[in-house]
């Protein structure tokens, strides 16, 4: 599924990256943790996470992960962004939190 | 080709741009996807261990036809305890590290399972060497 159908499906917030949402989207990976998403996610997944610091664009980034999605209304920080468009990775957001948002998407990709 | 980076202990700012430069390297290179995410999973989680853990490193990297060889040299306090160390879930890591979503005790382990060869040299008080290769084929 394109990243814009999920964007509009769940009235989401684009704070980067308008111009990629084009690109496809083959699953979702939530985790705060780095190493869990480092050791586990796979390309082309969207990253469910509360986590707002840059480093997080550096794992999607070597990960190829399709784009993040921040829950619970955080917002990203200026860094996170500046790298994000540096990196070519879209940063999304939701108010809501992760157990709902997750629920939402796994019926939506299913 | 070989290639060298330093890092600095605590900065996370620059946490994973030698591992950045090394997957580029490898795609222009044209080795196989699947080898070059498990280089720079392995190559992330021993950037991040020095940043996290220690005061300064150098990372180096040699890319021969059959594979890479990443070894990693940090002063730093050195690791007390190996095999706590490669233990899941194990983390000496400080709170403001884990805060970022560090230290969770995935790091080693992420390394082992992606690398064909794993070696740790390391002194407590002095540092830790962290030598890591991954054939191509």
């Amino acid at each position: 599924m394109k990243l814009r159908e999920i964007k509009e499906s769940l009235n989401l917030k684009v704070y980067l990256g308008e111009e990629l949402l084009d690109r496809e989207v083959t699953g979702g990976y939530a985790s705060d943790l780095l190493s869990d998403v480092m050791g586990h996610a796979s390309e082309g997944e969207l990253w469910i996470t509360l986590q707002t610091h840059k480093n997080v664009v550096g794992v999607a980034s070597l990960k190829d992960l399709s784009a993040i999605i921040l829950v619970k209304g955080f917002t990203p920080e200026k860094d996170t962004l500046e790298l994000a468009e540096n990196e070519s990775i879209p940063v999304l957001g939701t108010d809501m939190q992760t157990f709902e948002f997750c629920g939402i998407l796994y019926n939506l990709l299913k | 080709m070989h290639f060298e980076y330093k890092v600095e202990g605590g900065d996370f700012t620059l946490a994973g741009y030698a591992s950045s430069q090394i997957k580029k390297t490898l795609k222009q290179l044209g080795v196989d996807p699947a080898v070059i995410k498990r280089v720079v999973v392995a190559l992330y989680e021993a950037e991040v261990n020095i940043v996290a853990h220690a005061y300064r490193g150098v990372i180096n990297a040699d890319i021969q036809p059959g594979g890479i060889t990443l070894i990693l040299v940090d002063e730093g306090p050195g690791i007390p305890d190996v095999e706590m160390a490669m233990k899941k879930g194990f983390s000496t890591a400080s709170p403001q590290v884990r805060e970022m979503g560090f230290g969770a005790g995935m790091g080693l382990p992420n390394i082992s399972e992606n690398a064909d060869s794993l070696s740790i040299e390391t002194e407590v008080g002095s540092g830790t060497t962290l030598t890591i290769v991954i054939n191509f084929k």
